[in-house]
């Protein structure tokens, strides 16, 4: 059944607001969620005033700047910079999303950030993510094909095939789309794979080169895996890559069908 | 998996509610809640099987403003679910799953649904 509410562990208090300094411009109030587990308290919510007039346009760089100026003990991933590596996934002002690819501008109100939603929270912003990284492991993702690869050299694709991984190899991992799933909450322990693993299984679903096709949909056809997707949508309308897992997980579903007419 | 005393990140409490999602919730609450409403139509149906005063009592219930408040709700969310299980059928064949689709049928589940509403109450 699930748990609509947080555990009394979880529930989050109100933390400290750090004032603006003397002389600001253009203030904002950003809300963190913060945790501490040297100190076994609940999660707090703390508030930290910003000018922004010398911060960075991206949610990353007021981060980032409070991390420098206000408070070093701030957690959270981060590394590229630019959208492509996923470590800053993060729940801000409503939606899960990266924080480099995420302007303050486009956010109404105080900027709330939290971790990405529903997972066990080791600091701060920083989520524990075993959970879809074993799934992850679980759906295979490499080439598999009993038949020989060329001797002198790769295996080829045509064009036609190869656009056929447009808009699946692009993602990056970073469980935005999975945490927002409202199915993946409640099912994610119990089995359902979530849609960025999915939106990965399909990629290999699709792959000319791949030849273990029926097992990899053997392997999906569980009431758990892959019907929990009850099509809620959130995945793809958060997706900070634009990517459409709600589709591939459609395709997938109309997949296992087509191989029993 | 363990996961020692660490606090479970919020979700429901913060996550924004979008038009998909506010649709795919709502499916399943008229849907649970037209379960409820096929016991009313039991006890209707065997109230007219019953004989003309159980009949009667079961009319004067539904003509009260309560009955008619309850049978507005099922009503609509009657033609919610159908509207929305179309939605879902034209999913099932790999339709309707362009990103820009997503909120407009949704919207248009919405729209439908009331009108069908507001005509079949303008009929009775």
């Amino acid at each position: 059944m699930a748990e609509f509410s947080l555990p009394a562990n979880s529930v989050p208090s109100e933390g400290e607001h750090t004032p603006a300094p003397a002389g600001a411009k253009n203030v904002r109030t950003i809300e963190i969620y913060r945790f501490d587990p040297d100190t076994g308290d609940n999660p707090r919510i703390d508030k930290f005033d910003i000018d922004l007039a010398d911060c960075g346009p991206m949610v990353l760089d007021v981060l980032i700047k409070i991390k420098n100026e206000v408070d070093p003990t701030l957690t959270f991933r981060r590394s590229c910079r630019e959208g492509i590596c996923g470590s800053c996934a993060m729940n801000i002002d409503g939606t899960n999303t990266l924080a480099c690819l995420k302007p303050l501008e486009d956010i109404k109100g105080d900027v709330k950030i939290y971790p990405l939603p529903h997972m066990p929270v080791i600091k701060d912003l920083v989520p524990d993510l075993s959970t879809p990284y074993a799934q992850y492991r679980e759906i295979e993702p490499w080439i598999q094909a009993d038949t020989a690869a060329p001797a002198n050299g790769e295996r080829l694709q045509s064009v036609e095939d190869r656009a056929k991984l447009d808009g699946l190899w692009e993602c990056i991992l970073c469980f935005s789309c999975s945490t927002s799933c409202p199915s993946y909450w409640w099912n994610g322990e119990n089995g359902y794979l979530g849609p960025a693993v999915l939106l990965q299984a399909y990629r290999w679903l699709v792959d000319s080169r791949d030849e273990a096709t029926g097992k990899r949909l053997d392997n999906l056809e569980d009431p758990f895996r892959l019907y929990r997707c009850h099509t809620i949508l959130n995945c793809t309308q958060t997706c900070p890559k634009g990517l459409n897992p709600g589709k591939a997980i459609a395709e997938t579903k109309k997949m296992i069908m087509e191989r029993k007419l | 998996m363990t996961t020692g005393n660490r606090p479970l990140s919020p979700h429901l409490q913060v996550y924004r509610p979008q038009v998909t999602s506010v649709v795919s919730i709502l499916h399943r609450i008229t849907g649970v809640g037209m379960a409820f409403g096929s016991i009313f139509f039991v006890y209707w149906i065997g109230a007219a099987a019953y004989g003309p005063e159980a009949f009667a009592a079961s009319k004067e219930l539904m003509t009260s403003w309560l009955g008619i408040m309850f049978l507005f709700g099922w009503s609509f969310a009657a033609y919610f679910h159908m509207c929305n299980g179309i939605r879902h059928l034209f999913w099932d064949m790999g339709l309707g799953f362009e990103k820009e689709q997503y909120a407009s049928s949704g919207r248009a589940v919405f729209v439908c649904s009331i009108i069908l509403t507001i005509i079949t109450w303008l009929i009775v």
